[in-house]
């Protein structure tokens, strides 16, 4: 690799931020230990590990068995003794045989042990539709995590975010779900930094100003709305806020958007019906309720498994359907 | 590994015919809907069954109607040995609502109660638990009826395999479990996914809950009939479950886009003279069971099937959106 100075960047996609992330960690800090199914060799079902064994050895990029409830367990164990594992699964959907693993014993073991041990983890898996494959391949199921205290999650939306977001979940002390975008994996490039940063967890980013309403999204859905946003203006003044980590929620910037709008449109691709659109409206209601003037909109994926192709485009929010919603909300 | 030859056979002619055929359809599927998935046809992923064959096709012809089944990501062979119809498995691939779950499903969910089949799985070793539960309730029922299982020698990792197992086990299931080992676990080798002392023998992992063992040339389908149709027969007499490694080979990557980096050199040329649809058409022919121009006969009726299914899958409208609620309860219905 060349040498690199503070001001050196590169032009990366957001998988290749994935992969620059990890390796950076990896060589600042021995105790880094990427670990799943396929990520040696092979280096992932989407190349997010690929090299990573030729530079840092089979002993810190680990190749499993099939086992995500294992794979899981054992990094806690690994973490609470000091390590910092960074285990990938290799579909969001995947995740469920460890979820008893993450929810029961990663997010606990800090109170239970009165902080005697810690569990600095960081759970990496894609997430989200858009890529034509079916059910467990598509989904987007951040809210079961978020509803766990003692975890963190994290979604980036940008390669810029990705690289820092990771850095900065690797070397929390405690367990963070670490959710990539896989539709936007390789849609565009952005300058990163070639030197490991950090960009802090719990802000959320305004990625665009605008006084009329506040849109806030995350993830895959930050592009879309990006787009409905512009057609928009001139016609409507949209802001768009990137709420970038999901748990612990930025409920200040939420809030301080809301307040200079007074409107608000929340979109995810999950489903409807206990998705996190509705945690980001309490907060609203709870902190800003008399700035308030019109109802919220929630435009969201639908309360039903992820559907196949040819339903997927209906699934999933998209422009159109984002300006729909801004329109309804601007025009109460 | 036992061989045909350690079996008690029954197979009449018509028998080994239908094998054959059943293996020849399997075969023509899967390379039609490769090309159609090359073509871009065909979205999402696909894991083909070309080198498997003989397992499918041997397991089914070892079981009766009343029977279950589960199978996997890689199920098209199961489905198609089990008697699903080809034109409605296509158009669940195309994403049809002619498919077999009116598009909802695609290649690797196709479910069809009517012929016992409880489902392809998305998810490694999510079919197991299930058809454990088919085998309690033919237990509970009185029946002789037997739940199968396949799985891939990767799904042994999960804990859904040992869970299962173990319920089976200690509750006298008629459980048959086929381990698919076809050398590898998506691009992972045996060696790195499992204990050396399960590498010569996967059934290892049947042993402390009592399952009987089995393991036999996975690509001879004579042989894999002969192992199966003990296994059922135990399960249907009450003699609990089993577990039955077919040792084979899948000649097709992982699934469709896979770059196939670690196969050994020679490991698949090794194989390929052992490719069932080789050697069984070649076994039949020299022992007079069928001849070249009936061969190739089945052969033409075969490609005439598979290219109408394609046709019909091509043909059929795709789902509209409102369906998308539908069959979600049973009231139907659904959040808005
Ligand atoms: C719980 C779960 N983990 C991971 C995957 C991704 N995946 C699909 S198939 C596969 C390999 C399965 O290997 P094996 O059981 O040997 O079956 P084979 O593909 O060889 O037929 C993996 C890891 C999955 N579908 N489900
Ligand atoms: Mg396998």
């Amino acid at each position: 690799m060349s040498q690199t100075t503070d001001t050196q960047t590169d032009s990366l996609t957001l998988v290749q931020a994935v992969r620059d992330g990890l390796r950076g960690e990896m060589a600042r800090d021995d105790s880094v230990i990427v670990m799943g199914e396929d990520v040696g060799e092979n280096g992932g079902v989407f190349r997010a590990t690929q090299g990573l064994i030729d530079e840092f050895g089979e002993e810190r990029v680990v190749d499993t068995p099939l086992a995500e409830s294992g794979i899981v367990g054992t990094a806690i164990g690994m973490a609470a003794y000091g390590m910092r594992p960074v285990p990938e699964i290799q579909f969001m959907g995947f995740v469920y045989p460890a979820f008893d693993q993450i929810v029961s014993h990663a997010a606990r073991l800090r109170t239970r042990s009165r902080g005697a041990f810690t569990c600095p983890m960081v759970v990496r898996a894609p997430y989200g539709g858009g890529i034509r494959a079916p059910e467990h391949h598509s989904e987007s199921k951040e809210a079961f995590f978020v509803h766990e205290p003692g975890l963190k999650v994290v979604i980036p939306s940008t390669p810029y975010d990705t690289k820092g977001l990771l850095a900065a979940a690797i070397r929390d002390p405690d367990p963070v779900v670490f959710l990539e975008p896989k539709l936007i994996y390789r849609a565009f490039r952005e300058e990163v930094p070639a030197d490991p940063y950090t960009v802090e967890l719990g802000e959320a980013a305004v990625r665009r100003e605008g006084s009329d309403v506040s849109v806030f999204t995350w993830g895959a859905m930050t592009r879309p709305t990006m787009e409905a946003a512009e057609n928009l203006a001139g016609d409507v003044d949209v802001e768009v806020v990137d709420l970038r980590t999901l748990s612990p929620l930025d409920e200040e910037t939420i809030v301080e958007s809301f307040k200079k709008t007074g409107r608000a449109v929340v979109v995810h691709e999950a489903p409807k019906t206990g998705g996190l659109a509705g945690e980001v409206i309490a907060t609203i209601q709870e902190e800003a309720l008399l700035y308030q003037e019109a109802p919220i909109e929630r435009v969201t994926g639908f309360d039903v498994p992820y559907p196949l192709y040819a339903l997927e485009d209906y699934y999933l929010p998209e422009p159109a359907r984002i300006e729909d919603g801004i329109r309804d909300v601007v025009e109460f | 590994m036992n061989s045909a030859s350690e079996y008690d056979l029954d197979l009449s002619d018509e028998d080994r015919i239908e094998l054959l055929r059943t293996m020849r359809r399997i075969r023509e599927f899967e390379s039609t809907v490769q090309n159609k998935f090359a073509d871009a046809e065909i979205p999402g992923f696909l894991h083909l069954y070309i080198g498997q064959e003989a397992i499918a096709a041997g397991v089914c012809h070892a079981l009766d109607e009343r029977d279950h089944l589960t199978s996997t990501h890689r199920g098209h062979g199961h489905c198609i040995a089990r008697g699903l119809a080809t034109d409605r498995m296509a158009a669940e691939l195309y994403g049809k609502e002619t498919g077999y779950c009116r598009g909802k499903g695609g290649s690797m969910h196709i479910a069809d109660v009517e012929a016992g089949m409880l489902g392809a799985n998305g998810i490694v070793a999510g079919g197991i638990p299930i058809a454990c539960g088919a085998a309690v309730s033919a237990q509970m029922r009185d029946s002789d009826e037997v739940a199968v299982s396949f799985f891939g020698d990767g799904a042994l990792s999960e804990g859904a395999f040992h869970e299962s197992f173990n319920l089976a086990g200690t509750w006298n299931l008629p459980l048959v479990g086929i381990i698919e080992n076809n050398q590898y676990g998506e691009m992972t080798g045996l060696d790195e996914q499992h204990p050396p002392a399960a590498l010569d023998d996967l059934t290892i992992y049947g042993e402390p809950y009592g399952a009987a063992r089995d393991r036999v040339d996975g690509m001879d389908v004579e042989a894999v009939y002969g192992a199966a149709k003990q296994a059922v027969e135990r399960g249907r007499t009450g003699g609990g479950p089993s577990l039955v490694e077919c040792v084979a080979y899948r000649f097709e990557g992982h699934h469709e886009g896979d770059s196939q980096f670690y196969r050994d050199e020679g490991e698949y040329d090794e194989w390929k003279q052992k490719d069932p649809l080789l050697t069984y058409p070649e076994k039949l022919i020299d022992e007079g069971v069928i001849t070249e121009e009936e061969y190739a006969e089945m052969e033409a009726g075969i490609e005439t099937e598979i290219e109408e299914a394609i046709e019909f899958a091509r043909e059929s409208d795709l789902p509209d959106p409102s369906e998308a609620y539908e069959g979600l309860y049973s009231e139907g219905g659904g959040h808005a």
